[in-house]
């Protein structure tokens, strides 16, 4: 029986066990919305902003093992929806978006509402298809899905053309898909893991740093195995958080730009490095050669070999599935029977802990001013540590990744590779529909969540009883940070006047909101809000927070790791450089 | 240094504009490109050529291997190739230009292709090296139009790039 392009569409879906589509309709994808009206195995979410459709897709994605799915009109829809699309490219995370297109004859005409969408998504899709041929419109779907899923992962646009989907033709579902073009690595190179294990068992300072590699291929046992079994210092990076237990003794916080003292200091002076599923990010290693100026070995895991010496050189590469070449050198390790030395190892623990002993996050408490960092502990201490936390950008995301202590992956997701200011509501909507019983706080500032704000409209058609912590502090935060340190304290547009009183508009969307302004009212305007009364509500909080407290430590660009800004009660510790043999006699 | 990439590419709607805006994109350089179907229809066989430092044309490299349809890359520069480009130049050729053109022509190994009473039009392959010497040797006031393909490499001897 032939059925119509809509129809193949939602068909697809249904095959490919999809939950949600998150999308808002238009003229192009009308079909297809009416096609979704006549079936129930699926739920459709009405956003209110085609950008919230990608960043709740995406969320969905990043908090549960799925493929995220979003809908979006041709033209304005589908150019609303790039930013999301981008933020999940940077961030590696499996997408499906469907894009409507003006009808076929049209196309290249200058038609109402058209716009090249694989054009203008090109450089940030993992891949994406126009639709010429109804019956080409399944094949394409499976293989988008596959495409976003596999190696590493990444969001696939496929673009219809509104009379593809009133055509009809025969449904077919191809069981597998085979691209002759596209093989994704998988397992690593066994000569290549024996030398990692080999150099790993020979390191005096060993480190493993852990990236968003880890989380997407859920190697969070085999990175844990790897380093309790071995006693190793471990970092993970702001993708990577969760990764690897953020309240472990072993984990020494996160490195780079705001990383801690100790993971960086750590990060720099180590002897092997095994990068697993991070790529030495430019916010985590700013100057290679800096880096690079004491001498380590390095061995870099990774599903996409262009992630391989892109900005630092690997001595030893292995291209593969992190979780399975993790796999397979625990494997060779247990064989070998043999443990890196416990002497050296013993003493570079000593110093580590010499490093973190220095406490780098400690901030200065008031009975005044609310502190922000604050906020984010008592958050983790309310919610036992086992919430699922959502960022926007800025200062407020920094102190989420650094005060909040991820013990599981998925549990983190924040716009790290693109930064993209406005994910963390829409994102939150999107985690609680994956996760109906978590609780799901959004951490957000006052300049961000104005970005989407208007989602707290399809918090309530949805019933997803988020809770947003708004670290208020009247200024684009991160912005200031910088024009202080930067531009002379000539803070240019930086100031946020003009607020408007969250509490009325949580209240006027229909939720809860909550103005908190001490340092007292901290600790019970949370319980409240995550209280059995408040359960089914979403709550907005809004933190009145010290203007001024600035984001510690800081690597300034063009600086080493370990020329870190500290925080006032390590601004001597800094001068003293570390020696490079100090403890390890000639070892090294 | 200048490297020669030879893509093999699935023929399809799209390949070429993602092959090239993968350069644009990262800021890579395009000396020239050539790009046809081969005697596989569903098949491209496109050459670029690029400069850059090694690790520049390493990325460059496992960037394109990224890309859906490429199937296959390879770096001629790292063995024994050949490569080629073709020239057509359109030159006055009048009284005792004339003579001497056809001379040039036939010390280049070119072909006259095209005659009128006051212009030649040469066809001529080589390295673009050799094509570059030959508008060096001719006197640059006689040239009316040049059109060049870019260059396109194949491997010497037994080595091949196929799926
Ligand atoms: C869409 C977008 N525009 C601009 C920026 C640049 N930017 C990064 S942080 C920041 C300030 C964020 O302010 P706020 O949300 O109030 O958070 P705070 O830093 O104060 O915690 C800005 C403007 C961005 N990351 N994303």
């Amino acid at each position: 029986m032939q059925i119509s392009g809509a129809e193949i569409v939602v068909r697809c879906l249904q095959e490919e066990g999809v939950e949600f589509v998150f999308g808002y309709p238009g003229g192009a994808v009308l079909e297809i919305y009416d096609a979704i009206f006549r079936q129930d195995k699926f739920k459709h979410v009405l956003v209110r902003h085609e950008q919230a459709a990608t960043h709740a897709a995406d969320a969905y994605s990043r908090s549960s093992d799925k493929v995220g799915v979003a809908l979006v009109t041709s033209g304005p829809g589908a150019t609303n929806a790039v930013t999301g699309i981008a933020t999940a490219y940077m961030d590696s995370v499996p997408m499906v978006v469907i894009s409507g297109q003006v009808p076929s004859p049209a196309i290249g005409l200058d038609a109402f509402q058209e716009v090249d969408m694989v054009g203008i998504t090109r450089p940030c899709v993992k891949h994406n298809f126009l639709v010429k041929d109804v019956s080409e419109l399944a094949a394409t779907i499976k293989k988008a899905f596959y495409i976003a899923k596999s190696g590493r992962p990444g969001p696939v646009v496929v673009d219809i053309p509104k009379d593809v989907t009133q055509q009809r033709a025969e449904f077919r579902y191809p069981d597998s898909v085979h691209i002759r073009s596209y093989v994704p690595a998988t397992r690593g190179h066994s000569g290549q893991i024996k030398k990692a294990v080999n150099l790993l068992l020979e390191a005096k300072r060993p480190f493993i740093y852990v990236g968003g590699g880890a989380v997407q291929g859920r190697a969070e046992a085999e990175v844990t195995e790897l380093v309790r079994s071995l006693n190793l210092p471990c970092t993970n990076t702001l993708m990577g958080l969760g990764a690897y237990p953020g309240s472990d003794r072993q984990f020494l916080g996160m490195p780079g730009m705001h990383g801690t003292y100790e993971a960086n200091m750590a990060m720099q002076y180590c002897d092997v490095l095994v990068a697993v599923g991070a790529r030495f990010d430019d916010r985590v290693i700013s100057v290679p050669s800096h880096f690079l100026s004491q001498p380590k070995k390095i061995i870099h895991i990774d599903v996409d070999p262009s992630s391989i010496s892109k900005r630092v050189k690997a001595d030893i590469p292995i291209v593969g599935d992190v979780k399975l070449v993790l796999r397979e050198m625990l494997e060779q390790l247990k064989q070998s029977g043999q443990k890196p030395e416990g002497a050296a190892l013993e003493a570079w623990w000593k110093r580590i802990e010499e490093w973190r002993g220095h406490d780098c996050l400690l901030y200065a408490p008031s009975d005044e001013l609310i502190k922000p960092q604050m906020v984010v502990q008592t958050l983790y201490d309310i919610t036992g540590g086992q919430a699922i936390v959502t960022s926007d950008v800025g200062q407020h995301q920094m102190w989420a990744a650094q005060y909040y202590k991820f013990d599981r992956p998925k549990q983190w997701l924040n716009s790290g590779g693109l930064g993209t200011m406005g994910f963390g509501l829409p994102a939150a909507i999107g985690a609680q529909l994956a996760n109906p019983h978590a609780q799901v706080a959004c951490i957000t500032g006052e300049g961000s969540i104005q970005m989407n704000i208007q989602e707290l409209s399809t918090a309530k058609q949805y019933h997803t009883p988020v809770k947003v912590l708004a670290l208020n502090n009247r200024y684009l935060g991160m912005v200031r940070q910088w024009q202080e340190f930067f531009y002379g304290t000539r803070y240019s547009e930086s100031y946020m006047d003009a607020l408007p009183d969250f509490v009325k508009i949580a209240e006027a969307y229909g939720h809860v909101g909550l103005k908190v302004e001490s340092p007292a009212d901290v600790e019970p305007a949370l319980r409240e809000a995550f209280s059995d009364k408040l359960k089914e509500r979403l709550v907005f909080l809004d933190f009145r927070t010290d203007q001024s407290e600035n984001v510690f430590p800081m690597i300034q660009n063009g600086k080493g790791l370990d020329q870190m800004d500290l925080p006032p009660h390590m601004r001597d510790i800094q001068q003293v450089p570390f020696e490079n043999n100090r403890d390890y006699g000639n070892m090294c | 240094m200048r490297h020669i990439l030879s893509i093999l590419l699935e023929n399809e709607a799209g390949a070429l504009s993602r092959v090239v805006g993968l350069f644009s994109a990262r800021a890579y350089n395009i000396d020239s490109l050539t790009v046809s179907t081969t005697e596989d229809p569903t098949l491209s066989r496109m050459t670029i050529v690029t400069h850059g430092s090694d690790e520049v044309i390493e990325q460059i490299t496992k960037q394109l291997n990224k890309l859906i349809e490429v199937v296959k890359v390879i770096d001629l520069n790292e063995s024994e190739h050949i490569e080629r480009e073709l020239m057509l130049i359109k030159v006055r050729a009048v009284g005792k230009d004339r003579e001497e053109m056809k001379r040039m022509a036939d010390i280049f190994r070119g072909r006259i292709i095209d005659v009128t009473e006051k212009t030649y039009t040469i066809e001529l392959t080589g390295t673009s090296e050799k094509l570059g010497a030959f508008i060096e040797a001719v006197d640059r006031t006689v040239i009316l139009e040049t059109v060049r393909t870019g260059a396109s490499g194949i491997g010497r001897g037994e080595r091949v790039l196929k799926i």
